[in-house]
C-alpha cells in the first residue's frame, strides 16, 4: 500500500513529534533550531535559574542582538556605542545568559551579528526540514527554506531553552497560489502584500500557508524570505516554499551547511519534502502575479495596502461597523482622507530594512534606482542592512558608495527603524515610506506615520521626496 | 501561576478591532529584563498624552471604569508581534480576562500561558456586552466561570466559550506547561536517540 498523499507541512510535522497529540494535551514537537534574541529572552533564562533547569540543547541554539542595539558609526576603538542604559543592561544580561548556558552569541559589533532572521540564513542554519522558533513573530522567515518556522512568546522560549520541545496543536494548511509573472518593478514585497490586502490581517489565523505556483519558483531565495517574513501579518503564524535547485544552491557552501557525501545526502531528503500530487490543503486562495503593481500601504495595519497606482478606500467599500470604524480611526492617524491618491504624498523619512528587506539583493534593488541619482534634500535616508555580513557584502560591492553619493545613511546592522527601539526613530507626526513589516500606530516611533512598500518604491521615493510609482524613475 | 476561581467583575469595553501588540505595549517598553510592572506601560500611546498625563477620554482612565477586571475588545485583539509583555502588561493592570470575537494566535497562547483568559465570544455577545455598558458604563459586571467554559452576562443569560482541554486543565490548576514538558522526557530521549541534531551552532561567535 503506498503512503497517503501528504501536504509538504505535513512531513515536517510528522518528522518531529515527540508525543503525538491526544484528545487532552497537545502534540510534544522537537525543535532543530532555537534562535533567541535580547528582548524576548530574559525572562526565560529568569525561569531556568530559578527551577535549576539547564538549556538542554545549547548546540542547537544560538543567540545575537538586534532588537535595542544600535545602527550608530562604530567609534575611534571600533566600538558601537550603546547610550541607553536599559537597553545596555538588557544586552549585558543576554550575554551574562549565554556564558552561563553556553549558547553561542553574535554580540554587537562583531562579524556575524545582525537581525534574527538573517543570521539563520547566512551562516545555513536554515535548512529544509527543519523546525525552527524564535520569540519573534517574524521567524515564519525562515519558512522560505521549507522549513516550519514561526514565532513563540517568551514562556515559549523558556519551554524551548529547557526542553528543545513545544506544545502544540496542529494548524491547518492554506495553499497561497499565485501564478503568473511579475512585472519589472514590481517585485516580493508586492505579492506578499496584495496576499494580506486580500485575505486581511486575520485571514491566515490557525493556518500554515504554503505559497505555490509559478511566480514563487522563479523567485530567488531572498525573495521568498520577504514573503514568508510577512506570513504572520496575513495571521498564519508559518510560511513554506518547497525546497527547489534555488534553496540547495543558496545553501551550499554556506558555513554550517552539510558538507561532503553529506550534502548529497541531505539535497536527496530536500527533494523530497514537496506537496505530494493528490494532497488536500484546508483551504485554498490565489493571485495573479501578471497584473500586480507595486503596493503600498495607506493604514495602519499591513493588510490596508493599494496598488501605488490606486486610492485610498472609502467608507463605502467597507463590509461592516467594524470596518469602516478601522478604516476611520486609521485614516484620522495617518491625516488622509477616503478616496486619495498617495503618489506625490510627501515623505519625511525612507528607512530600507528590517528582516523583510534588508539582504544583499534588497540593497543592491535599491541601489540600482540610487546609482548616480541624489535623494531630495528633505528627506531622510536611512540604509540599515540585516547583519554585518550583509553590509560587508555591500560595501565590498560598492553600494555604500552608492548611497552615501546620493545622500542617504549607511548604517550599522539591526533591527533599527523597523521596530524603533533603538533611538532610530520617527518623529510625532512625520511620514515614512519602509520597508519593513509593520504599520502599526506608533510603530516606528510615537506619532510616526508607516508606509510600507518595497526596496524599490523606497528609493524611488526618496529620490522624488514624495511616495512614487517606481517604474516612473527613468 | 495561580489557580483559576469562578468570579464576577465589571467590565471596560475597546471597541476597536485589530487591537495589535505594539498597543497594548509600545516596543520601547520592551528593554526590561522583568515581567513585573509593566501595567502602567498598558496601551501607553493611547492611555497617556505627549507630557505623561492621564487622556481623560481615554476609557480606562476614567472614573467609572477603575478596578475593572475585564476587557472587551473588537474583533482580532493581539495581533503582531509575539511579545509575551502584552499579557504581562494586561494583568499587570489588572485585567484577568480579555473578551473578543478572534484573537491573533501567538497572543491567545501567550495569553493562556500566564492564566489571563483570552475568552472568544460571538457577535451577538459582543453587540450586548457593548450596549450594556454603554447604558451603564463600568457598573455592569459578567460572571467567568471557566470549569464550565461559561460567562454569564449583565442580562442573566449563559453563554458557552471554547477552551483547549489541556489549556483549561493549566489554567484550572495553575500548572504550568514547562512542568509537563519536563515530564515528557523518556519520549523526549527516544526521539532524540533516534533523529541525529540537524545543525550544530557550537563554535560560532
Ligand atoms: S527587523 Fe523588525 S520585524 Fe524583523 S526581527 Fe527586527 S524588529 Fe522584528
Amino acid at each position: 500500500m503506498t503512503a497517503a498523499p501528504q501536504t509538504l507541512f505535513e512531513k515536517i510535522w510528522n518528522r518531529h513529534i515527540v508525543r503525538p497529540e491526544s484528545s487532552e494535551t497537545p502534540a510534544v514537537l522537537y525543535v532543530d533550531l532555537h534562535l533567541v534574541h535580547e528582548v524576548t529572552s530574559p525572562q526565560a533564562f529568569t525561569e531556568l535559574r530559578e527551577r535549576g533547569l539547564r538549556v538542554r540543547r545549547p548546540g542547537q541554539t544560538v543567540a545575537t542582538m538586534d532588537h535595542s542595539t544600535p545602527t550608530t558609526p562604530r567609534g575611534k576603538d571600533g566600538i558601537i556605542p550603546v547610550l541607553d542604559a536599559q537597553a545596555q543592561a538588557q544586552l549585558t544580561q543576554l550575554e551574562i545568559n549565554c556564558r552561563d548556558f553556553g549558547i553561542p552569541l553574535f554580540a554587537l559589533g562583531t562579524e556575524n551579528q545582525g537581525i534574527v532572521h538573517v543570521i539563520g540564513p547566512e551562516q545555513g542554519l536554515t535548512q529544509p526540514g527543519m523546525t525552527i522558533v524564535c520569540g519573534d513573530s517574524h521567524t515564519s522567515t525562515h519558512g522560505a527554506f521549507g522549513a516550519l518556522a514561526f514565532g513563540i512568546g517568551t514562556s515559549e522560549v523558556g519551554h524551548v531553552l529547557a526542553t528543545q520541545c513545544l506544545l502544540q496543536s496542529r494548524p491547518k494548511t492554506m495553499e497561497v497560489r499565485i501564478n503568473g509573472s511579475l512585472k519589472p518593478g514590481v517585485g516580493a514585497k508586492d505579492i506578499i502584500l496584495a496576499i494580506i490586502a486580500q485575505i486581511g490581517i486575520g485571514g491566515g489565523t490557525g493556518y500554515v500557508f504554503e505559497y505555490t505556483g509559478s511566480a514563487i519558483r522563479s523567485l530567488s531565495m531572498e525573495e521568498r524570505m520577504t514573503i514568508c517574513n510577512m506570513s504572520i501579518e496575513g495571521g498564519a503564524r508559518a510560511g513554506l516554499i518547497a525546497p527547489d535547485q534555488v534553496t540547495f544552491d543558496y545553501i551550499k557552501n554556506k558555513p554550517r551547511a552539510p558538507k561532503g557525501a553529506a550534502w548529497d545526502i541531505a539535497v536527496a531528503d530536500w527533494a523530497t519534502l514537496v506537496t505530494d500530487a493528490g494532497a488536500v490543503y484546508d483551504a485554498t486562495i490565489e493571485l495573479n502575479a501578471d497584473t500586480l503593481a507595486p503596493m503600498i500601504t495607506y493604514g495602519t495595519n499591513p493588510g490596508m495596502g493599494i496598488p501605488i497606482t490606486g486610492k485610498i478606500p472609502t467608507q463605502k467599500d467597507m463590509i461592516d461597523e467594524q470596518s469602516k470604524a478601522g478604516l476611520e480611526k486609521a485614516l484620522k492617524y495617518m491625516d488622509l482622507a477616503e478616496g486619495q491618491s498617495l503618489i506625490g504624498k510627501e515623505v519625511d523619512v525612507v528607512f530600507i530594512g528590517s528582516c523583510t528587506n534588508s539582504r544583499i539583493t534588497d540593497l543592491r534593488q535599491a541601489a540600482s534606482l540610487l546609482v548616480g541619482r541624489t535623494v531630495n534634500p528633505k528627506v531622510r535616508v536611512m540604509v540599515v542592512p540585516g547583519s554585518a555580513l550583509v553590509k560587508k557584502q555591500a560595501e565590498a560591492e560598492g553600494l555604500d558608495k552608492i548611497f552615501l553619493a546620493a545622500g542617504a545613511e549607511w548604517r550599522e546592522a539591526g533591527c533599527s527603524m523597523c521596530i524603533a527601539m533603538n533611538g532610530d526613530q520617527l518623529k510625532p507626526g512625520q511620514y515614512a515610506v519602509s520597508t519593513s513589516n509593520r504599520n502599526f500606530e506608533g510603530r516606528q516611533g510615537k506619532g510616526g506615520r508607516t508606509f510600507l512598500a518595497s526596496p524599490l518604491t523606497a528609493a524611488a521615493t526618496a529620490i522624488t521626496g514624495a511616495i512614487c510609482d517606481p517604474r516612473d524613475i527613468r | 501561576m495561580e489557580s483559576f476561581k469562578p468570579y464576577t467583575a465589571r467590565y471596560a469595553v475597546l471597541p476597536v478591532e485589530n487591537i495589535d501588540t505594539d498597543q497594548i505595549i509600545p516596543a520601547r517598553f520592551l528593554k526590561t529584563t522583568s515581567k513585573v510592572g509593566l501595567g502602567q506601560n498598558l496601551f501607553s500611546d493611547w492611555r497617556y498624552n505627549d507630557d505623561g498625563t492621564d487622556n481623560p477620554s481615554f476609557t480606562i482612565n476614567k472614573p467609572e471604569y477603575q478596578g475593572v477586571e475585564v476587557l472587551v475588545a473588537g474583533n482580532n485583539f493581539g495581533c503582531g508581534s509575539s511579545r509575551e509583555h502584552a499579557p504581562w502588561a494586561l494583568q499587570g493592570f489588572g485585567f484577568k480576562a480579555v473578551l473578543s470575537t478572534y484573537f491573533a494566535d501567538i497572543f491567545r497562547n501567550n495569553s493562556l500561558k500566564n492564566g489571563l483568559l483570552p475568552i472568544i465570544i460571538s457577535e451577538e455577545t459582543y453587540q450586548k456586552l457593548v450596549a450594556s455598558d454603554a447604558e451603564a458604563a463600568g457598573e455592569v459586571e459578567i460572571s467567568v466561570d471557566l470549569a464550565s467554559q461559561t460567562l454569564t452576562l449583565p442580562d442573566g443569560e449563559k453563554v458557552h466559550f471554547p477552551i483547549e482541554p489541556f489549556a483549561k486543565y493549566c489554567v484550572i490548576n495553575g500548572v504550568d506547561q514547562l512542568g509537563f514538558l519536563v515530564s515528557a522526557d523518556d519520549d523526549l530521549t527516544t526521539y532524540e536517540s533516534a533523529h541525529a541534531p540537524r545543525v550544530n551552532t557550537a563554535g560560532l561567535l
